[in-house]
């Protein structure tokens, strides 16, 4: 049985969603994690969900990564474990260094909500092996600040490691928030950490429009299995 | 003591709010603004400390928190 750690954060909102979602997969366990806690080491992959940690006062995930958790994550994530961030996570996830990059307002400033699509750029990842080769996957975005922008260097690095998850495609509408390269998710060098701002957990029922984010869980578990 | 820290993004990255709003001036007819940028203020008060540091407590605290190093640049100013 594979455990997955769903972190929550005062102002967690996707954390339920991610839960139903592994609840949902055979051969994998879902624990709540309050923010509070500081040891993961018993589970096999830590989720970081969606919402509006501490308000998003500051910035984005600027005050959630001084949680005690955060220092389990990132001590987790040196021995190879794998953590997702969704959103919000994301953005946790790029404030506490683990990450590269910034997450800064959509071009336009207006949160947006719909549905999008995307196409995978690196099919050999943990989180991404099953995922059919060249198939557009639909999943909802639901943010401010999702418009990942870096260093022309960063971005060239990104590029030589194949550190780019997901991009923006066309049959969604593309790129929604001005995102550099129409990036929508990143991998970090060693391909153990995903950070991205589209929601698999809301695209894993059909009933949602869209089961395609449960192949990103799946992934997750083929991995290890 | 007060710190006044002023945090400001870098040139170059995109700043949506500062253009919607001198758009808005602009279509309030106010002319001349060629273009607008937004930051943060944020005034810090010290206990009973001196001045070298308190500024060490300011800088330290743009350095770890107040400020993005990727998006944004920060200055402060101490005053007695």
């Amino acid at each position: 049985m594979m455990k997955f750690a769903i972190l929550v954060f005062p102002g967690s909102n996707c954390d339920h969603d991610a839960y139903k979602v592994i609840e949902n997969i055979e051969g994998a366990s879902p624990k709540f994690i309050w923010h509070r806690e500081n040891n993961l080491s018993e589970y096999d992959a830590v989720i970081i969900p969606g919402g509006f940690s501490y308000g998003d006062y500051l910035r984005a995930g600027a005050i959630a990564k001084f949680s005690p958790i955060m220092n389990a994550v990132i001590s987790e994530s040196k021995k190879g474990k794998k953590i997702i961030g969704i959103c919000n996570g994301f953005q946790i996830l790029i404030e506490s260094g683990l990450l590269p990059g910034a997450l800064i307002n959509n071009k336009g400033v207006k949160f947006k909500s719909k549905q999008i699509s995307l196409s995978t750029k690196n099919y050999n990842t943990v989180f991404t092996n099953q995922i059919p080769k060249g198939k557009e996957i639909f999943m909802p975005i639901a943010h401010r600040q999702g418009n990942y922008t870096s260093t022309d260097d960063l971005i060239k690095e990104l590029i030589d490691n194949d550190q780019i998850a997901f991009t923006y495609s066309k049959g969604g509408g593309g790129n929604p928030n001005g995102s550099c390269l129409d990036i929508a998710g990143i991998f970090n060098k060693r391909k153990n950490i995903l950070g991205m701002m589209p929601h698999p957990e809301r695209a894993s029922d059909l009933i949602l429009g869209s089961n395609d984010g449960s192949l990103i869980f799946k992934s997750i578990i083929e991995d290890i299995v | 003591m007060k710190a006044k820290v002023y945090i400001r993004y870098k040139e170059g990255i995109l700043d949506p709010q500062g253009k919607t709003v001198g758009r808005a001036l602009d279509s309030m007819g106010i002319d001349g603004i060629k273009d607008l940028r937004i930051g943060k203020y944020i005034e810090i008060s010290f206990g009973n400390i001196s001045k070298e540091q308190a500024e060490l407590v300011a800088d330290e605290s743009c350095r770890k928190l107040l400020a993005n190093p990727n998006t944004e640049t920060y200055h402060f100013e101490v005053e007695e």
